[in-house]
Formats: C-alpha cells, structure tokens, sequence
C-alpha cells in the first residue's frame, strides 16, 4: 500500500490567490448602466417572483439606470438585507435571472446578481446606514444561530424595536456566509463585512461560541426572552453507510471548506493528490472545484444518479468542468478502501464494479439536523424528515417559538431562502409581540 | 444601383448629402476631408462682416443627451459664426472650390440688417466661386442677440427684407436657412420666397438648455459659473424638422420653394424621410460631429439600395411621395377603425403593454387569462391609439389591424358632433 499522499503547498501561493480570486468580477459604472438599460422593467416582473425575498428588481435596476445607487440599494436590501451575499451566491439562473423576459427575447437575461452587487457594495464600502429602528418596544428576542436566517430576523427585529440577542455556535458569527460558502463567491472577507454593517444598525447583542443543548436550553430561552427564533442549519452530515466509513481520510467536505474558508494562507492546507467527492449539491462542487484550485492532480465528482437529478446547477456543473473536475454519474458508492488510510473507493455502475484512486474522500450527500442531545431540547417542535415543521409565517409547533433556514422543512437550502424566513419569522413575531409594524 | 446625383437650384453634386453650415465646415482642411470621404456638397459655416473677428467661449461650446451607453441623442452648441479673418475664408474657398469642382459649395452668410452691408459684401463673397449663398437666419444664441441669426429669422418682414438686399447684389442663386424658434414656419418661408429666395434650407438649431449640474445646482455646462441657452440638434430634433418641411411642402403659398432638409439626420432612412416629405437635398452636421465624416458611406450606400428596393432610379423620383399622405387633423377618418393585435408567438410576457394601457389609456390588454400571465387585448376597449405597440420592446409583436366596417368615409369637418359642421 503507497502512503497516502497528502500535503500542503501544491501550488505557489501567488497562484492560488489568484485561482480564488473574485469568480463574477463586479460591474464597472459602464458596464452597469448598459446592463441596467437592457431591463425591460416589466408588469409584475418575473424576476420579482422568482425572489425568494422578492426584491423589487425592475426597480432596483431603474434606479441603477437614473444613478440613485443608494436608493437601489435600499430597494434590495429592505426586502433582502443580506442582499450583497446574495448577488454573490445566488443560483441566479435558476432564480431571476431564469425567470427574466429577455431569456424568451435573446436568450440572455439582463444580470440582475452583478446588478445588484453593484448597487449593494458600496453600501458596505462606505458603511452607510439605510435602515432605523423603531421605537423600543421593551421586548426582548432570542435568536439561535448566526447565520443568514439568524441574522435576517434579528436585523428586522431589531428595526421594528426589539432588543435582540444572538446565540452564535461558532467563533464569528455568518453561518455557511462564513464558513460555508466557496471562497472565490466572497472574497475580502465580505461575510464579515455584510455581519458588521447588519449589526451596525444597534440593538442585537451576538454571543459567540455557544450552543444550543450545549451551553443553554431552549426552555430558559423561552422562559428568559419574550420569543425565540431558531435558525440553528443542519449541523450533521449524511453518512455513506459503506463499509470503511471511520477510515482517516474519509471528511465532510463541510468541516474542510470551513477550515478552507478561516485559512489565513490557503496554500498551508494539506490537499489530496487524487480526491474524490461524492454528491451532486452545491457543497460538492465547491469542494471539488476548491479542491482542484488548491492543485489537487485529480479530483472527481461521483454522482449516484443523472445530470438534471443534481441539486447544483448547471451554471454550478459548468463550473466544476471547466475547473478540471471529472464529474461521473449513475455510480453508486459501494465500499472505501485502504488499511489505516483510505486509498481507493468502490463503487458499482449497473453491477459492474469500478475503484478510483483516492487520497481523500468527501462526503457531501447533505446534511441533517440533529443528534439526540438536540433533539431532545426540541421536545414539542413536530420535526419531519430531520427537519423543522413551520408554518407559512415560520411558526413551529412550539408556542413562542419561530424557525427558519436550511433547519426547517420545504426549505431550498439557499442564503436567499433563509434571509426571507428571518424576515417573515421576525414580522410573525413582530405581530406576536403586539407590535403594529409588521 | 439608382442614381445618387443631385442638383438642387441647377448646382450638381454626386449625392444628396451636404454638410451643413456649422462647425465642421470651418476651414479647407475640413472640407477636403469631407470631399475625400465623399460628401457631395458642402455649406461653409457662416460668414459676418469683414473687420476684426468672432470671438468665442474657451469653455464647453457643446453638451450632450445620452443614452446610459453613451449614444448622443441630442446635442447643443453655442458656438458663433466663423471666428476666423474674413478673408483667410474667402481664400479657401476661392481655392476648394477649384479643387473640387464637382462638388456643391455654398457659403453661409450672416451680415446686419443694412443694405450696404449686403451689397459690400455678397460681390466679395461671390467671387470665390461659390455655388450658391445661404442666408443664415437661424442661429439662436450670441449673434440673435447683435440683431442676426434668428433675431431675423422669427420676423418675416426682416427675412423678406435682407433677402432682398442679398438679392440685389447677387448673381448666383440664394437659400434662406429658417429657424424654427417660430409659432409656424410658413410665413417665415412665404417672407423668404416674396424676397426673391431661390430655395429655404431648414432646420437651424432649437433654443435650449441641456440640464443643470446636480452638484452645482448650476445650469449646465456653464462657462465660469454662467451659462445661457444653446441650439438643440440631433436626432432629437428631427421629427421637428419634419413637420416644418411638410407644412411648406403641402401649403400653396410655399410649396413651389425648393427645400434642403435639416435637422438630426443620422442615417439613410432619415435621409429619406426627408426627401419624401418634400426636400430636395439634405444637410447633415450633428451625426458627422459625434461620429465623423465617414458615416456618408451609410447615408449614399443605404439611399442608394432602398431606391432599387423601391424601383426608384433617381433621388428625385423619392422627393416628396409622402407630401400628399400630409394633412390637417380635421380631414382625418374617423369612421376608419384599427385595433391593436398581439402576436402570441412573438409576446415575450414582460406585460408592459398591458401596465401602460391600464395606467394611463384604455384598460384595454389583459394580464392574467385562466389564471396565467397572458397579454391579450379587449377588443371592446380598444381604441387602436398604438401606445401598446410604441412600448413593446420586441420589433413587430404587436401590430395594429383595420377592422371593416360599412361606415363610408368621414371627417371632422361633416361630423355631427362639429357644431361647425359643413353641411352638404
């Protein structure tokens, strides 16, 4: 058995700088207020519908048009305020951009996503404050997890008069914008950045590194703040259930990417020469693109089923091929390999078997909410295949208490998803509160 | 291939298009660039008086309406008549015309509202070579304010009167080149043709001021602080023009003036409006300033190509075919009904069709059929207006279609509703 070979320093650092460089560069003032011009600002915009927070688009972008940059901006970010994360991150061409009347005209939709990264960044460039709170209601909120829909429904708590306090499981607060997120989607540190100007509108307190079942109860939430707001994500990976599961070298490419994204000098990170990433999400491709980029010889991306089965899309799948990631479909894991290494994994194509070389293996096949010492602080909530059960204003079954993000049920797993529940979340509360604002 | 030769008050020039009397028909070494590239003629920018010269701003002469690509879609100047020494003029061309001898050249002419100064002045200009004169009596800034340009151009007896002056003393033919800062500008052509003109060239530029500076809070541009109102040209102004070509080309007193159309010409088929509308030639000056003088080859290639797509051998037979179609308002048919039409295939959905037809006309387009966006329009409300088809973003979506009916012909004039209805 060869050892594996895993290590640092593939490439030179100036070229791996550059590999995560910015992947969509932002509009220029040019390029946007020609792009702008092509927005046919339409009836009942499609693109507004497609919004998961349905941003006013034709709006936003008018405005781009007459240079109100700073009006635009309010337009996104009244509805979405993590809309500067969203330009970056959004599926888009599955979201407005799919929606977009030009795709039906030309077959190229206006670019809302770079549209509204221009709008939205020098909001956080110049740290300038859209948004101001109301009144004090005297009303305290708790929210657990600070990630997108944490962030979200404390932000509008906060606006509509609350006090808020956030209880973040990890070391900074941002969720997957911080630690999930593929690297080149955000540089400059912009998850932190967006979290600081959220803040800046006062009135939410973020406490760091403590957990739920861990450190404090749902009950002493309930009985200390007047509402809770759960945007806790899904914290445990899918196993393969295979043989070799425990085997070192076996990862959740969550737990890498994490470690990926806090990395001072991504070039110390030891990398696999022949990786293998097994699914067919947007974690997958980011791990297998970021793999590559990081000067991963080989990677490849296994997929038990089709192309259009893939949950990342084709803009996503188009990434990964011409990243120099072999992606293969219809091969169904069957064992890991290796003594006290993985070294080859098996898998099994129409009863044929086929083993690939691998330093690394990453699991990504989804994640799921919780272990048993969760779920018993979520006692009363209805939980349904591993996920929360909320209705349309993102009430769980637990009175005084609200969800929302990839935790809940019929959720799309996306930033603009979760944003819109903290916001619907924070109104429903809002209104449970006594407040007349929502 | 049709033939593009001109001649308009009997002076030849291989095509239709001239440059018009303005800054890029300031000196020889504009003009053989212009020739060189193939312009047929050519207007020299206005002469004044012999003595010391025009002086001009050394700030923004000119500022611009874009379009959010930078297209220039309306443009405006306040620059004065030729700045240069009389005679360095009259030199070149003396000297042009000998080089070019198949091309038009006609010499602007802007001189005060005394006969000496004409007849000082027109022998002198005359025996350059010149082809014809054109009377500028149209620019609206600087010199209107020393009692020329449009100071004469919106009095018709001034008009009448210098153009007689100047045609006392010329020999070779004269056009009258008409502002239209005028209420209508047929008594302003009528004056010009009791003066003896032998044709009117128009439009001169449109009193304007382009914007104020938002920081500022200043108009803009402004020099040292200050600004004043300029000539508005370009695209912007040509239905304008249009308008003042076709009322002197269909009223009696007027229609017999040859006429040198002006006014936002930028590519061929404005050139053909134009013409069909009752010009003879046309002048070109603002496409020329924002893309040079290499656009002639669009203007002559695509003159040249919808006159053998029409069967038309000559510009001349194109002259004036729309005139008759030109009417008042009163003589319309109002018994003739189109309604507008929405060609499913075509519809791309994006609904504004509908949203302005709710808003602000008829609420006559759906935008919801069975429960799905769908844009079609109610016969019954619509008043064929074509705002929805003004709008639509895709070329030939919506169309507007007669619907037949047994009504004959009516107008205004016989309506019932005309208290003042002829009656037969």
């Amino acid at each position: 058995m060869p050892d594996p070979d895993i290590r640092a320093h593939r490439l030179g650092k100036a070229e791996i700088e550059d590999n995560f460089a910015d992947l969509h560069p932002p509009l220029s003032r040019s390029e946007a207020l020609i792009e702008a011009d092509r927005c046919y600002f339409c009836f009942d915009a499609p693109c507004t519908t497609a919004c998961p927070t349905g941003i006013d688009i034709p709006s936003f972008i008018q405005k781009i048009r007459s240079d109100n940059v700073r009006g635009s901006a309010k337009t996104i970010l009244s509805e979405n305020i993590m809309g500067g994360m969203c330009a970056r991150v959004c599926p888009t061409e599955v979201l407005c951009e799919e929606a977009c009347v030009r795709n039906t005209h030309e077959d190229k939709p206006v670019e809302i996503g770079l549209l509204q990264r221009f709008a939205t960044d020098p909001i956080l460039e110049d740290g300038v404050h859209l948004f101001e709170r109301a009144e004090a209601s005297g009303k305290r909120v708790a929210v657990v997890g600070g990630g997108p829909a944490g962030l979200s429904c404390a932000h509008r708590l906060a606006m509509l008069g609350h006090e808020v306090k956030v209880f973040n499981r990890d070391p900074r607060p941002g969720g997957l914008n911080e630690y999930g997120i593929a690297a080149y989607k955000a540089v400059d540190n912009f998850a932190q950045r967006e979290v600081d100007w959220i803040l800046s509108i006062g009135g939410v307190e973020v406490e760091d590194g403590v957990s739920l079942g861990g450190d404090f109860s749902l009950s002493a939430l309930r009985d200390a703040y007047d509402a809770v707001f759960l945007g806790i994500g899904l914290t445990l990976v899918n196993d393969l259930n295979i043989d070799n599961e425990d085997l070192p070298g076996v990862e959740n490419a969550t737990d890498y990417i994490a470690e990926l994204r806090q990395a001072e000098d991504k070039s110390t990170l030891p990398v696999g020469r022949n990786v293998v990433v097994i699914g067919g999400g947007m974690t997958a491709i980011d791990i297998a693109v970021q793999s590559k980029r990081l000067g991963a010889e080989r990677v490849d991306l296994v997929y038990r089923r089709g192309p259009d089965d893939m949950s990342a899309s084709e803009f996503e799948q188009h990434l990964a091929q011409v990243s120099g990631v072999s992606v293969h479909h219809w091969l169904h894991p069957k064992a890991l390999l290796g003594d006290d290494h993985v070294t080859s994994i098996e898998f099994d194509k129409n009863g044929q078997s086929i083993t690939m070389e691998a330093d690394v293996v990453f699991k990504a096949i989804g994640q799921r909410l919780a272990d048993q010492q969760l779920a018993s602080e979520l006692q009363g909530i209805d939980v349904e295949y591993g996920k929360i059960v909320v209705n349309d204003s993102q009430a769980t079954t637990l009175p005084g208490v609200w969800a929302g993000g990839d935790c809940v049920a019929g959720g799309e797993d996306l930033t603009v998803s979760a944003v819109q529940h903290g916001k619907v979340a924070a109104h429903a509360i809002d209104r449970y509160l006594g407040g007349d604002n929502g | 291939m049709a033939d593009l030769t001109s001649e308009f008050l009997g002076i030849p020039s291989p095509n239709p298009f001239w440059l018009a009397s303005a800054p890029p028909t300031d000196k020889a070494y504009n003009v053989n660039r212009a020739f060189e590239a193939g312009w047929g003629g050519f207007v020299w920018k206005t002469l004044g008086e012999a003595g010391p010269p025009i002086v001009n701003v050394s700030g923004p002469r000119y500022s611009a309406i874009h379009s959010n690509d930078r297209r220039v879609i309306g443009f405006n100047n306040i620059e004065l008549i030729t700045d240069r020494p009389l005679e360095t003029n009259l030199e070149e061309i003396r000297q042009v015309k000998r080089d070019w001898p198949d091309r038009a050249l006609v010499a602007s002419v802007m001189l005060p509202m005394n006969e000496k100064a004409w007849a000082d002045h027109v022998p002198m200009i005359e025996d350059t070579g010149a082809d014809a004169l054109e009377l500028n009596f149209g620019c609206p800034h600087g010199m209107s304010e020393r009692g020329m340009g449009a100071a004469v151009g919106q009095v018709p007896e001034y008009i009448q009167m210098a153009t007689e002056w100047c045609k006392k003393a010329a020999s070779v033919p004269v056009i009258v080149k008409l502002t239209p800062n005028v209420a209508t500008v047929v008594p302003p052509a009528k004056a010009a043709k009791d003066g003896g003109a032998d044709a009117v060239s128009l439009i001169n530029t449109v009193n304007s001021i382009m914007r104020v500076n938002y920081d500022t809070l200043t108009m803009y541009p402004t020099t040292d602080g200050m600004g004043t109102h300029g000539g508005y040209c370009g695209e912007a102004v040509k239905p304008i023009a249009l308008n003042m070509v076709a009322e002197i080309a269909r009223t009696a007193d007027t229609r017999d003036l040859p006429i040198s159309g002006i006014g936002g010409i930028s590519d061929w088929r404005d050139a053909v409006d134009f013409l069909a509308l009752g010009a003879s030639n046309v002048q070109v000056c603002t496409a020329a300033m924002v893309y040079g003088f290499k656009i002639i080859d669009d203007l002559t290639d695509g003159l040249s190509t919808f006159l053998d797509d029409k069967g038309m051998t000559s510009v001349s037979e194109l002259v004036g075919k729309a005139v008759p179609s030109v009417t008042d308002w009163q003589y319309l048919n109002l018994n003739y009904v189109e309604k507008a039409v929405i060609d499913q295939d075509l519809c791309i959905e994006c609904g504004r069709c509908h949203i302005v037809c709710e808003d602000t006309s008829h609420q006559a387009i759906t935008n919801m059929v069975d429960g799905e966006r769908h844009f079609e329009v109610i016969d019954d409300e619509c008043v064929g207006c074509n705002l929805c088809a003004c709008v639509c973003p895709v070329d030939s979506c919506i169309t507007m279609k007669q619907v037949p009916n047994e009504l004959a012909p009516g107008n205004w004039t016989e309506h019932p509703n005309n208290p003042v209805r002829k009656t037969k």
